[in-house]
């Protein structure tokens, strides 16, 4: 959070420095949580099973039927498993950057601005929710079952672009909770309209793109870029064509979304809190 | 790096405008400016131990969050260390200790103690120097059964000295107290005025505290800093604060319309100005009739009123008290 | 009288409250609405495969998504509302106080909410439910009488909410951790309310029983009885409305009662 014009070492240093503090603000918060194991474990627990409810309803939906837009369960399974783990991953480590609002309300946002450590560390870090866990296994559980089910050719390419996928997806849906952190700026009371990104978002990659408009689609690939975070990449390794017909390099574009993502995000979040040092509220 | 000669805190014509949109119709908003501190110039010399006073919204506030690189000024200069607050704020905090008053800057869920383990991590402090620090704090501000309570658990008493401790682990050359006794029992108080003597006579460390309980002050500073609308309106030894209560009157002055800052009114100035509302300050001692009538003949006026100096209030309680 | 007056003024001043909050509300309204659109897609593409799912035609299964999304905030479908202020009185023992007090704690809370629940119904519900009508075909109704029974039913809807929540509440006074009952709380809710898929559509007896469970008061019933699909007529959705919000507020009055001695016995 070097201020005035930042020199790239200087950058480097702060990020190296950022994810650091970050790192030792989490182990706080960490071991504060296993003092109460039993209420650790319920949580966990409760998180696993709320975020299995949307897998629920769609197993209910094959109970009905054969298949939705075309896809089969296996299929709908690996869409959503992959959403789900990228998701969870994010929600995870950057799901309390969204507390701009309110910490700009109850002013302790000034208090972080006191701390050596860059704003955003501190913001991600605090209160660190370990029972988040529960979505990213459940997700995996999930993705596992459905990998099992569809019998696929995993050449090293293909396991690579898998990893790739959830790792750039988690990075992408990371860019919408400090995104949505940063709107908070400017709109403090405002932090659900992120919502419909994150959880909005997770929950429409979990259906194939063919249930959706084309409209919707398009807006989802190169508005907000979701479409990377598993509909691409996703659709090459179950042998499906995408329904707008691009081109089939953009299946292995998703960590080259995911760093401009990043690049993008990182200046928003400075001019924001630019914004507030200049207005205070 | 010029901190050991000069002044060490150094703020010359400080001014901090804010623009605030109203509300003025179903859809029409209008944006005015709201001088929250309006060219404000003082000096700290290392190891002084200075009172920042003023009535609510006078703009104190406003400038310890310029002082510690929270907000940037909109004009003026200002040193903190040799360090301009704004542009290095990340180097310049690990040289200040904060306490707000009115919100902890410790965890909420965490025991003091991990509390503690965090700001020693985020400082980078040594451990010996951190462990040294703390064991001074516990044993003067009395914390050592406190120590493995969550914050939430501490009263405001306690929960203040524990902040207070954790803005002095690493070492601040200056340290901002904001409304530090605010809610405080008595013992509470004298505890922390105890402590606060002591830290600035052992270790030098500079202090500029803001208060609305004036026994504070008495207790703790020589000197004093006033301000009331954003201004500066006293600037000197706490013996010599009865003189500003002759200081200034202000004439609030409502036009037809928005205008300029009225000018070429002998004895006054314009001191704010909000949409058609304009505030004119002039000595306490002269008479307002002649002001207003000059006022009438050049300015279309809608309606007047004259304000005694605010900061009269806080004076005549200090010394009632 | 003077003690419908007084709760009047309770619902009042918990709907002016909510009212304060317009920025919140227009995001609010937004995710409700991009949710509505992506719940909508893929109940056509489910019903493009099974059409007459659930005993409901598409354009009535559109109209039961945006009646989720309308009710969402107003019904507390996903939780909220008082619980939170309710449990933190419970956790700082500041409840005491309040069951001291003259008026009843259960009606105190009951009329706040029902304030909330109305000012969330206008502020978050209309604009969904248009935006839904406007860029889908949707079943409404264009009888008045239809919608009076709607609109009575969303009352009762938001009573067997509240009376859910408060008996989970509730259990606070003996469990100090009471976050977790709250998750449950909001999972049972989504789920068996028909927020993520009308419960007529659930399949067998899961579904029979699901049908019969409180949280189908919440959700399923209002919209059956708007769209004309309750099993039985209207009149039956409603019945079954209000014989679990009697149900329910007297267990939460035995409970209450039970946890009133608890304080008193342990003294908070």
């Amino acid at each position: 959070m070097a201020d005035g014009t930042p020199r790239p070492r200087a950058v480097l240093g702060d990020a190296v420095w950022g994810v650091r503090a970050y790192g030792f603000i989490v182990a706080m918060w960490v071991r504060s949580t296993m003092a109460y194991r039993a209420s650790f474990a319920m949580m966990l627990a409760a998180n696993f099973a709320t975020t299995f409810l949307d897998f629920a309803a769609i197993m209910i939906m094959f109970s009905q039927v054969d298949a939705l837009g075309g896809f089969t369960l296996p299929e709908v399974a690996f869409l959503y498993g992959t959403s789900c783990v990228a998701f969870g991953l994010s929600d995870l480590l950057l799901g309390t950057a969204e507390r701009v609002g309110r910490r700009v309300r109850d002013g302790t946002m000034d208090v972080l601005l006191t701390r050596p450590v860059p704003v955003l560390s501190q913001l991600a870090a605090d209160r660190f929710a370990l029972r988040r866990l529960g979505r990213i296994i459940q997700g995996s559980l999930v993705l596992g079952w459905a990998v099992l089910r569809l019998d696929l050719d995993w050449t090293p390419g293909r396991v690579a672009l898998l990893f790739s996928m959830v790792l750039s997806g988690a990075a992408i849906f990371g860019c919408v909770f400090v995104l949505g952190g940063a709107f908070q700026f400017w709109a403090q009371d405002a932090s659900e309209v992120q919502n419909a990104f994150t959880y909005g978002g997770t929950t429409l990659l979990q259906y194939p793109p063919t249930v959706f408009g084309k409209e919707l689609v398009r807006g989802v690939t190169f508005v907000v870029p979701l479409a990377f975070v598993n509909w691409l990449p996703a659709l090459r390794l179950l042998g499906r064509d995408d329904p707008l017909g691009l081109p089939g390099g953009l299946d292995f574009a998703s960590p080259a979304v995911a760093l401009l993502c990043c690049a993008v995000t990182g200046l928003v979040w400075r001019a924001g809190l630019r914004a507030y040092r200049s207005t205070g509220s | 790096m010029s901190d050991g000669d000069g002044e060490f805190i150094d703020v010359r014509e400080l001014t901090k405008t804010f623009t605030v949109r109203r509300k003025t119709g179903l859809l029409r908003r209008t944006a005015t400016q709201v001088h929250a501190v309006d060219g404000i110039s003082f000096a700290l010399r290392r190891g002084e131990m200075v009172g920042f006073i003023g009535p609510n919204g006078a703009g104190k506030s406003t400038t310890i969050k310029m002082l510690t690189g929270i907000l940037t000024p909109t004009d003026g200069s200002l040193r903190v260390a040799g360090v301009d607050p704004w542009q290095e704020r990340t180097r310049l905090v690990r040289r200040i200790g904060v306490v707000f008053g009115q919100r902890t800057t410790l965890w909420w869920d965490l025991p003091l103690r991990d509390s503690y383990g965090l700001v020693r991590r985020m400082y980078r402090i040594p451990r010996a120097r951190f462990e040294e620090n703390l064991a001074r704090c516990v044993e003067l501000l009395e914390l050592g059964d406190l120590l493995d309570v969550p914050v939430r658990q501490l009263s405001l008493g306690q929960r203040m000295r524990g902040d207070i401790t954790a803005a002095l682990l690493h070492d601040p050359d200056v340290l901002y107290l904001d409304e530090p006794t605010i809610g405080l029992d008595v013992v509470s108080k004298a505890r922390v005025r105890r402590f606060l003597v002591a830290l600035n006579a052992e270790l030098g460390t500079t202090v500029l505290l803001t208060t609305h309980d004036l026994s504070d002050i008495e207790h703790l500073c020589k000197r004093v800093v006033v301000i009331d609308h954003g201004r500066l309106v006293y600037d000197g030894l706490l013996s010599g604060l009865h003189e500003v209560g002759r200081g200034e009157r202000t004439l609030v002055v409502d036009l037809e319309r928005e205008l300029p800052p009225i000018e070429g009114i002998p004895g006054a100035r314009t001191v704010r100005t909000e949409g058609p509302r304009q505030w004119l300050a002039f000595p306490a001692s002269a008479s307002a009739a002649p002001l207003v009538s000059q006022l009438a003949a050049d300015y279309p006026l809608v309606d007047l009123s004259l304000r005694e100096p605010a900061i009269e209030d806080v004076i005549a309680r200090m010394y009632a008290g | 009288m003077h003690l419908l007056r007084l709760n009047f003024a309770v619902a009042l001043s918990g709907f002016r409250r909510y009212a304060t909050y317009r920025v919140a509300t227009a995001a609010g309204v937004f995710t409700n609405t991009v949710f509505g659109f992506i719940l909508a897609y893929t109940f056509i593409a489910l019903w493009h495969e099974r059409p007459h799912l659930g005993g409901y035609d598409q354009s009535q299964a559109l109209t039961f998504v945006w009646i989720g999304q309308a009710m969402l905030a107003g019904a507390a479908l996903m939780g909220g509302g008082f619980q939170d202020e309710f449990h933190e009185r419970i956790r700082n023992g500041d409840v005491a106080i309040d069951l001291y007090r003259p008026v009843d704690l259960q009606l105190w809370w009951l009329a706040s909410d029902l304030g909330r629940a109305a000012f969330q119904l206008l502020g978050r519900g209309v604009a969904p439910l248009a935006v839904g009508a406007l860029a889908f075909d949707l079943a409404l109704p264009s009888s008045p009488w239809v919608w009076l029974r709607f609109l009575l039913a969303v009352w009762l809807a938001v009573v067997v909410s509240f009376a859910l929540r408060y008996l989970f509440a509730l259990c606070g006074f003996w469990l100090l951790d009471a976050t977790g009952l709250n998750a449950l709380s909001t999972l049972l809710s989504l789920f068996f309310s028909g927020m993520l898929l009308p419960l007529t559509v659930f399949p067998g007896a899961f579904g029979e029983v699901a049908r019969l469970l409180p949280w189908s008061a919440t959700l399923q019933v209002p919209a059956d009885v708007l769209l004309g699909t309750h099993p039985g007529g209207s009149a039956a959705g409603l019945a079954f409305q209000a014989g679990w919000a009697l149900v329910l507020l007297a267990a939460g009055r035995a409970l209450q009662t039970a946890a009133t001695r608890k304080v008193v016995v342990q003294g908070g």
